[in-house]
């Protein structure tokens, strides 16, 4: 059983480093590529040969109902395969660019915990438990967003436990609700009791967990924290938040909850179609007049976000794929898109568009790879986010949704128009620089490339004869709702 | 707070008197948490209460002399690594990840119930210096410069 060890391998190495590492982060660095190599090429293995079918590990040995379970299926092998690819790139991205920080092993412990409470969340079939590894993964988010200790990044992280504690809170109360009125924390036993209860409470319980997870994911009434949290942190830890922390706390507890355990009650589909719809507009309006390169990011993150739950909202299964699809590239193209601005920051010290100028013939690796990261976030193809944002507008269309459909349109027409003046101010404007002091390094130049490279290779997935084997195992999943009580606990011995 | 030698020659003689009891306790409730209401986290809330009463008492001049800092963070570190070896020793010798392995014994003695007092013990050595070690950081930090950690 390879459950257990998404959590426990980077968590050991967490503990390792701070005991392991003396002055220098030589012991941090291959204890942490030691943990997530590990994990990648576990996932990899569960999904390749267990995507089909879903399996619970009890904790312990103390079976569900008493004690915790985890739970693996086709949705939490494709979430860890993401998270770990987006980790690996951004561990090899870190250690040239933290170095120019400050050498120091804080910050991959840091990490390592980060990561366990990703996976955490992600593997858990217990309410109360996922909660634990949620505050795990937030607290050493905050702790990595004022990792810099300039003021604006202790003002962005404090802002960002504030809402984070808010958020918690709210879901804290929310637990609480569903504890009391059905005396169970299993995820499962949970979507079991649900149908029999007072309907309104029900929907009482479901709003409070909009209010929650919707704040960590961001969607647009809950984004404030976002573009502060996100553009003052160190560009690897960006792209980790803005690649998949706000997806596996916020989009993959939503798809958990709403679908598999509320079993996509109407109202709160159309609840997500709306913040879908919203977020996408003003995300990309607030995101297209910025000149700080990686706030602009962070605001087109919201709007990416809300495509995801546009494609979600729609609750067909053309639109479940879409959705899951353009969670995956997504979490590529705008962690490949925050290794750009932080290569640049690190060169020449600035964020500023205006500032950048001509910097093609300067970092024509960062430029090339920037290039085809904002190709495939304004949906150009044959890049990977023109695929999910053509399902997600069929899918709109079909259901009957032409004005979503119009939206989905629109903002990726803006995103284009926000594209085009980073490559022109940022990559290719007028300002001239000199040969700078430091240049970015083979590791990162890696990091760039192997995402560069799954921008372009990711649009298989939608290739009938692949996406059977890689997209639509955790369509299934999702869309078979709470057949998923079944799955868990006809499993459980 | 301030490099000051510590408060009163009272609280100080109540200190040296109290500190060694408060201790005694923490060590009572983490080894019968099986046992009584209480546990490793509890108990290891006490023994920090211990350490920083010696703290606020004497100051932390003579308590980084009295305790090795950098071994205390050591022996943290470790704690809870070796919590995590004993959990996977559950998955070698029982079933599953902090399953027990061990014999259950008699009721309501202290040696028994397999695992849990072992736990009890790491968990509550990991909260004692944890905790402990949280405050004494914080108390470094000058706020009129802002610290390092």
């Amino acid at each position: 059983m390879i459950l257990p060890y998404f959590v426990l391998l980077p968590l050991l190495a967490a503990f390792l480093i701070a005991l392991l590492a003396g002055k220098k982060d030589d012991w941090a660095i291959a204890l942490s590529f030691m943990a997530t190599l590990s994990i990648l090429a576990l996932s990899v293995f569960g999904f390749i040969t267990m995507r089909e079918q879903t399996f619970t590990y009890a904790m312990s040995g103390w079976n569900i109902p008493i004690g915790i379970c985890l739970v693996q299926d086709a949705l939490s092998l494709f979430m860890l395969f993401m998270i770990s690819l987006i980790a690996l790139t951004s561990l090899c991205f870190s250690v040239q660019y933290i170095r120019h920080l400050a050498q120091d092993w804080k910050y991959y412990a840091l990490f390592m915990l980060l990561l366990t409470g990703m996976n955490g969340v992600v593997v858990t079939g217990d309410l109360f438990n996922l909660y634990v590894f949620m505050e795990i993964a937030l607290i050493a988010a905050f702790a990595l967003v004022a990792y810099g200790c300039r003021a604006e990044e202790y003002e962005a992280s404090f802002k960002y436990a504030i809402m984070g504690g808010f958020s918690s809170s709210v879901i804290l109360i929310a637990i609480a609700l569903t504890y009391s009125s059905t005396s169970t924390l299993t995820l499962a036993g949970i979507a079991q009791a649900l149908p029999g209860l007072d309907q309104r409470l029900v929907m009482w319980i479901a709003a409070l967990f909009l209010v929650g997870f919707g704040l960590k994911a961001a969607a647009i009434p809950f984004h404030t924290w976002l573009p502060d949290a996100h553009s003052s942190a160190p560009a690897p830890i960006s792209s980790m938040l803005s690649g998949v922390l706000i997806k596996a706390l916020g989009i993959y507890v939503l798809i958990r909850l709403f679908y598999n355990v509320f079993n996509a009650p109407p109202l709160f589909m159309n609840l997500l179609l709306i913040i879908g719809s919203v977020s996408i507009m003003l995300g990309v309006f607030l995101a297209i007049g910025q000149w700080d390169l990686k706030r602009l990011l962070a605001y087109h993150s919201i709007s990416q976000i809300g495509y995801i739950l546009l494609g979600l909202g729609l609750a067909t299964p053309l639109g479940i794929l879409g959705a899951v699809f353009h969670l995956f590239n997504h979490a590529i193209f705008k962690s490949l898109l925050f290794y750009g601005a932080g290569a640049v920051e690190m060169v020449l010290g600035t964020r500023n568009l205006k500032k950048m100028g001509k910097l093609a013939h300067l970092l024509p690796i960062t430029a090339g790879t920037n290039m085809v990261a904002s190709l495939s976030i304004s949906g150009i193809p044959p890049f990977n986010g023109f695929f999910s944002k053509l399902i997600l507008i069929i899918a709109a269309i079909q259901a009957g949704h032409p004005v979503y459909a119009f939206w989905a349109i629109l903002g990726s027409l803006l995103t284009l128009a926000s594209f085009m003046k980073v490559q022109r101010y940022g990559f290719y404007g007028e300002v001239e620089h000199q040969k700078p002091n430091i240049m970015p390094g083979k590791l990162i130049h890696a990091a760039m490339l192997i995402l560069a490279v799954i921008c372009l290779l990711s649009s298989l997935f939608i290739v009938p004869g692949i996406r059977e084997h890689t997209l639509d195992p955790v369509v299934d999943v999702i869309n078979n709702k709470i057949h998923y009580i079944e799955l868990v606990y006809g499993r459980a011995l | 707070m301030k490099d000051s030698h510590g408060m009163t020659p009272i609280v100080k003689t109540v200190t040296r008197v109290s500190v060694w009891l408060i201790l005694l306790y923490g060590c009572y409730i983490i080894l019968h948490g099986h046992l009584t209401p209480g546990g490793g986290f509890a108990g290891g809330v006490v023994i920090a209460l211990a350490f920083l009463n010696v703290m606020l008492a004497y100051g932390k001049s003579f308590t980084a002399e009295w305790l090795n800092i950098r071994l205390l963070k050591d022996i943290e570190a470790a704690s809870i690594t070796l919590f995590l070896v004993l959990g996977l020793l559950g998955i070698a010798f029982g079933n599953a990840f902090l399953a027990n392995f061990l014999g259950k014994g008699e009721m309501f003695s202290l040696f028994s119930s397999g695992t849990i007092p072992l736990f009890n013990i790491i968990i509550g050595i990991k909260v004692a210096l944890s905790l402990f070690l949280v405050v004494w950081v914080l108390a470094d930090i000058d706020s009129a410069k802002g610290g390092d950690l």
